[in-house]
């Protein structure tokens, strides 16, 4: 087979190798992942604290719920051309991008989150006597947690693909752009690279994900080891 | 005494050391004097309680009218009824969650008019916040001191063992003396309970029995239960009544020796039969 059309996977060996040696391959990992977590901070933010206001207050619900479903059903990515002329090709762009991307899932799941939460959890806190802050970070916050990181684990796979489209239509630094100059030099080995590149990073992402819900959710069931599990 | 019982709830293998307990109760001290002496030790931290003309609708539903109740400081007052009766709403509204479309609640003296801090509700369902440890959910209000309170309210209900456990990992008997021990957190002077035994099975609610007449003769709260089985008020309560179509149909002392036994004997099946009659 020509090695135009899929290297051999020794050349794609060799490829990581030398990136590696030179230090091309992790400049250029490092620059997206900046650029992705940048994104993903300034955009889950966003979505975290109007999920947040919405789930809690009726008022700003009707403010922000339909807004955010109709801006939702928009495929962020045929923003790219305003994107372009608002920003140029800088950083800004793609950070942009990222955050568009990230903000709803987290919203949805926040502010389902925080309506799915037991009422009854929400009267006992009231009767014994907690505040509203106390309400918020004791009952509120923890109860919608499991469905917050369920968003987090949908924003992070759509903030991987929104960066390798960015990178690929505008960017003179990052694995997209290091992939799109490979093209033009007939260099598949460097393609292929820069695909398992970004397989290697969304994976990364998600253990890391595993790893916080572990963690953060260690009181619920399913998080538990069966042995201590009470029977029903 | 009351340390070796204690001590024996602590080790708690079931309801086999349950009757162990009692029957050491038994052989060192007659039930009359054991008796005798809760209530000398019952302490005088309970809150009278007063209803007056309390009325309640649910839209066009008229729940309670025109409600006069008087519960003395320390009593402990079972409230029976059908469901749908009106004896949650009426729990609520002493609580403070709900208010009354008219009349007074008063605590202690005060008109209740918003929740109350010295009332604590137990729920049907525990209510442990699943994400707090159970120390955590013992000391929910988070107030100074309060893990020392809340470790010693747990041991309190015999379990100062679970107190790094989750919740989940607790079983319902549990669940519900966590919930006791929250409410006695606060050292509250009224303890509303609004079936919580309910959905126990018998040996664990004779269990929870035994451990809410201890409780309350030491703390010596005013206590509201709610229930719908006749032989838990007869079993616990001091006085009974029984509330039908909002108001109500009986009001009867229990005037049994304590510790009590279940249907142990003919006056308390007597008492339960009359009561039965009426709801």
């Amino acid at each position: 087979m020509s090695t135009r059309l899929l290297p051999a996977p020794s050349a794609v060996a060799a490829a990581f190798w030398e990136g590696l040696r030179n230090g091309t391959l992790l400049t250029h990992a490092a620059i997206s992942t900046e650029r992705a977590l940048k994104g993903l901070a300034i955009g889950g933010s966003i979505g975290f604290v109007l999920g947040v206001l919405a789930g809690i207050s009726r008022p700003a619900e009707t403010v922000f719920d339909s807004s955010m479903q109709m801006l939702r059903n928009v495929p962020h990515l045929a923003m790219i051309p305003l994107v372009i002329l608002w920003f140029g090709i800088g950083e800004e762009a793609k950070i942009f991008l990222v955050a568009v991307g990230t903000a709803f899932p987290i919203y949805l799941n926040t502010f389902h989150g925080i309506r799915t939460i037991d009422v009854k959890l929400i009267e006992m806190a009231r009767v014994y006597g907690l505040g509203r802050l106390a309400l918020f970070w004791r009952v509120i916050l923890p109860g919608a947690l499991p469905s917050i990181l369920v968003g987090l684990r949908f924003s992070l796979g759509i903030m991987w693909l929104t960066l390798i489209v960015a990178e690929t239509i505008s960017a003179s630094s990052g694995i997209g752009y290091m992939t799109m100059n490979a093209r033009e030099f007939l260099q598949t080995d460097i393609v292929v690279l820069g695909i398992i590149v970004y397989a290697l990073l969304g994976k990364l992402a998600d253990a890391i994900t595993r790893l916080i819900e572990a963690r953060a959710l260690a009181w619920h069931p399913a998080y538990q080891p069966a042995a201590t599990r009470a029977a029903p | 005494m009351r340390e070796v019982a204690t001590a024996l709830r602590l080790r708690e293998g079931g309801p086999t050391v349950f009757q162990e307990t009692d029957s050491v109760l038994v052989r060192t001290e007659t039930l009359r004097e054991f008796a005798e002496r809760g209530l000398e030790e019952r302490s005088a931290n309970g809150e009278a309680v007063l209803l007056d003309g309390l009325s309640k609708s649910f839209g066009e539903r008229r729940v309670l009218s025109e409600f006069g109740l008087s519960i003395p400081a320390g009593q402990l007052l079972a409230i029976v009824g059908r469901s749908g009766c009106g004896k949650s709403t009426l729990l609520r509204l002493i609580a403070g969650l709900d208010r009354p479309t008219s009349g007074t609640v008063s605590v202690g003296g005060a008109k209740v008019q918003s929740l109350q801090s010295n009332v604590r509700l137990l729920f049907q369902d525990a209510r442990l916040l699943p994400w707090h440890r159970v120390l955590g959910n013992v000391g929910i209000a988070r107030a100074n001191g309060w893990r020392e309170t809340a470790t010693a309210a747990l041991a309190d209900v015999g379990l100062a063992d679970r107190a790094n456990d989750w919740p989940a990992v607790l079983s319902g008997g549990q669940c519900q003396r966590v919930a006791l021990a929250r409410a006695l957190v606060s050292r509250p002077g009224v303890l509303l309970l609004d079936e919580p035994f309910g959905a126990l099975d018998a040996l664990t609610r004779m269990e929870m029995h035994r451990l809410l007449e201890r409780i309350w003769r030491e703390h010596g709260f005013t206590t509201v239960l709610i229930t719908h089985d006749v032989a838990e008020a007869v079993a616990l309560a001091d006085r009974v009544i029984v509330i039908r179509d909002g108001a109500i149909a009986l009001d009867n002392p229990v005037d049994l020796p304590r510790p009590r036994r279940e249907a142990a004997d003919t006056s308390a099946v007597a008492l339960q039969a009359r009561i039965l009659e009426e709801v």
